[in-house]
């Protein structure tokens, strides 16, 4: 059933794309056939979810408004567009979604009181949202009491794993691992300076990254530095790094924090094209902001970037401009955020329900075939099955894919020896 | 810590985290300066002070971008201009609230504080419709990236030594305003006896615009400066308003001097437990010392002698 609903995934792109081109009616079919098959509301909805015979209403949480907007707001458009596009092809079981947006305002218990409303209020049947943390563990309680289904798309710390939960983005295993060993084996790296905005995320991934370089890569860590949140002087430690002389930079600063870093750090005289670079906090958003001329040569370890080459991403970086502008640019994490809708549609279409149980039971082993990454699978502990690769940081903002591991990497949220 | 490194490295390490330090007191001493003349000389406490940052980056930015478009050939040069505008700008800007909301508050010093609070709220959001959520890269000339190779080993950045020029010019142009010309007699005239400076015929209310509207053009131009080195984005004023706020207070609110002291003790001592510290705990330590002198001295470093 999964394999069908991910042949049609191209169909309303191109039909967008191939306007007026009269060669599509095989699949144009598609959708009319699933309205046809529309099983009985009350069959595939038994907990009261707000599913009609017509529509099904799902919410999405970000914030819209606050510090956070900057960088939920490519996660926000990201997902209404895998919303239309679903629609266009039909719905999910003959049912067009509607969606119901929320604004967490970047604070934790906004986010929590408006999760408790869409489910309670709402009744939405899976909720598309946070991007922080600190928001995510925020609404975790309330998920798990009114038993509710998020689809939750950063890359995260790990050691966390919940039935309500699907982790669309990668956990820190599954990023830093293969990056780190990249590096040292391409780049001879023996030394690395670790520096990070001074929270959970920077904190559990920098333990993940240290333990791994001491252990498995025998290389020394030469400093570890934490900034504040939203601090902008980073001269200090950039002439540490000049006294150190590490062979990698390894960084996972954010936000506004992260400009300020990559300016002085150019302005300080460290070339990134002979100086190696690993960020895992730097996508193409954020180069929106330092600037390509600031960051050119860097080096981003993530699981997608906007210029991956490959058919499901040549329709759908298309599809992202025609719907949110030419300019607009496309991260790791927006991507995850697309794949939420996709993936809760193909689970409610293999569980044959819109039930939250019977989703969070049938969603280890649902494929997408049609993720812009390329292929992704739900693991049984809620997280994706994803390759990872390392891109360059070009001029104009674009990464250049230099490596992709050969298979996906199984995420792993609990890792032993790490903690 | 030291015992790796040669005495080279680590004489030409000194030099820059010297430059490091003055680099930092220069720009607090700029974000601070509007502040300073708000704060001080009227008494009204500018929360919205970070938003004319902004208001001054996106100026910039804009500038840069008509350059870019338009005058390609003198684009090396747009950035003295994009700090006229953002002066104007956010002078003009300022010059507007003041009339409006804050001159209904001159009575009633701490609403002024939610009044200016909620003010940079509104500008935010503003901020967030008219250019986005997202944050805009500033692209500077050539001539202002990369840094000067002083020796083999002691490199000073370019848009470092550019702030500290640019404060020097501004600190001297507003002391010289302040303390040299007849305006600025007026301004202290009414900051010490608003009603007898009206009495001897000072227009009190015009006076007032034109202090509200100098500390935000400041704030402005400070805004256009640290494009060089920080974020613009909506929010990105929320990054300096508490270091601001830190300077002015530490400094003694009426003192164009103890701001001035104060900006460089907090400077010195922030990069200098950063280089032997981590970031987090120097800044911790920092406030420590700042809570604990304020503690003992509530008026601040320098502070004017009236009577009570």
């Amino acid at each position: 059933m999964s394999d069908e609903a991910n042949k049609g995934l191209l169909s309303p792109l191109r039909r967008k794309l191939l306007m007026g081109m009269a060669a599509l009616p095989a699949i144009t079919m598609l959708p009319r056939a699933s309205f046809a098959q529309a099983p009985a509301t009350s069959a595939i909805n038994t907990t009261g979810l707000a599913v009609t015979d017509t529509e099904v209403t799902v919410g999405i949480l970000h914030s819209a408004t606050g510090t956070m907007a900057i960088s939920e707001t490519g996660s926000i458009e990201a997902e209404k567009l895998a919303i239309e596009q679903i629609n266009a092809m039909g719905g999910v079981l003959g049912r067009k979604i509607k969606f119901i947006q929320e604004d967490g305002a970047s604070d934790w218990p906004t986010f929590a009181e408006k999760a408790k409303k869409l489910l309670v209020n709402d009744k939405v049947a899976a909720i598309m949202g946070c991007w922080t943390s600190a928001s995510r563990k925020a609404v975790l309680p309330v998920m798990e009491q009114y038993n509710g289904m998020l689809y939750y798309p950063t890359f995260y710390e790990g050691l966390e794993q919940s039935k309500n939960v699907i982790y669309t983005g990668q956990e820190a295993t599954q990023q830093i691992l293969a990056g780190l060993n990249w590096i040292a084996k391409e780049k001879g790296a023996k030394s690395f300076f670790f520096i990070g905005s001074d929270y959970i995320w920077p904190r559990t991934s920098n333990k993940i990254a240290r333990k791994h370089v001491e252990n498995v890569l025998k290389g020394k860590v030469v400093g570890e530095e934490y900034y504040p949140l939203g601090n902008t002087q980073f001269n200090s430690v950039i002439n540490k790094i000049k006294l150190t002389k590490p062979d990698v930079i390894f960084t996972d600063v954010v936000g506004g924090s992260n400009v300020a870093f990559y300016k002085q750090l150019k302005a300080a005289g460290i070339d990134l094209s002979k100086q190696a670079l690993l960020t895992i906090s730097v996508t193409e958003d954020e180069i929106d902001g330092i600037g390509g001329e600031n960051i050119a040569g860097a080096y981003a370890c993530m699981k997608y970037f906007q210029s991956l080459d490959n058919p499901n991403n040549k329709t759908f970086v298309p599809a992202f401009k025609k719907m949110w502008g030419e300019k607009t640019v496309i991260g790791d994490v927006t991507q995850a955020a697309y794949l939420g809708p996709w993936l809760w549609k193909l689970t409610v279409e293999k569980a044959g329900s819109f039930d939250v149980d019977k989703i969070a039971a049938a969603s280890p082993g649902v494929e997408f075939k049609g993720a812009p990454e390329g292929y992704v699978r739900i693991h049984e502990n809620h997280h994706l099955w994803s390759k990872t690769r390392v891109g360059r940081a070009k001029l104009d903002g674009q990464f250049e894919l230099i490596f992709e591991t050969a298979d996906l990497v199984e995420p792993d949220p609990f890792p032993k020896g790490y903690q | 810590m030291f015992g790796d490194y040669s005495l080279g490295d680590l004489g030409s390490i000194f030099v820059m985290q010297g430059f490091a330090g003055l680099i930092l007191f220069s720009v607090y001493v700029l974000m601070a300066l509007g502040l300073a003349i708000i704060f001080g000389q009227m008494g009204v406490i500018n929360m919205a002070h970070g938003e004319f940052m902004i208001l001054g980056a996106y100026v910039t930015w804009m500038t840069s971008n008509f350059f870019q478009s338009y005058l390609p050939s003198l684009f090396s040069g747009y950035f003295f201009l994009a700090m006229i505008l953002a002066f104007v700008a956010s002078g003009a800007l300022g010059m507007l609230v003041e009339w409006v909301l804050i001159r209904h508050l001159y009575k009633r010093p701490l609403d002024t504080l939610l009044a200016t609070w909620g003010l940079s709220l509104i500008l935010q959001q503003a901020y967030r419709s008219v250019f986005g959520a997202r944050e805009v890269g500033v692209e500077l000339p050539q001539w202002m990236l990369g840094s000067l190779h002083v020796t083999e080993s002691i490199e000073v950045p370019i848009n470092g030594v550019f702030v500290m020029c640019l404060t020097l010019l501004i600190t001297l142009g507003v002391a010289y305003v302040m303390y040299k010309s007849r305006w600025g007699r007026q301004v202290r005239a009414v900051v010490q006896n608003r009603i007898m400076a009206g009495a001897v015929g000072i227009n009190t209310e015009k006076v007032d615009r034109y202090t509200f509207g100098l500390g935000c053009g400041i704030a402005g131009v400070a805004g256009s400066a640290f494009t060089m080195i920080g974020s613009t984005g909506p929010t990105s004023g929320q990054l300096y308003i508490v270091d601001t706020f830190l300077v002015v207070v530490f400094g003694g609110a009426a003192s164009l001097l103890g701001t001035i002291a104060s900006a460089f003790s907090i400077s010195q001592t922030q990069s200098t437990l950063e280089f032997f510290l981590s970031g987090s705990m120097a800044k911790v330590l920092t406030l420590l010392a700042v809570v604990g002198i304020l503690m003992l001295r509530p008026q601040g470093l320098f502070a004017l002698k009236v009577r009570k």
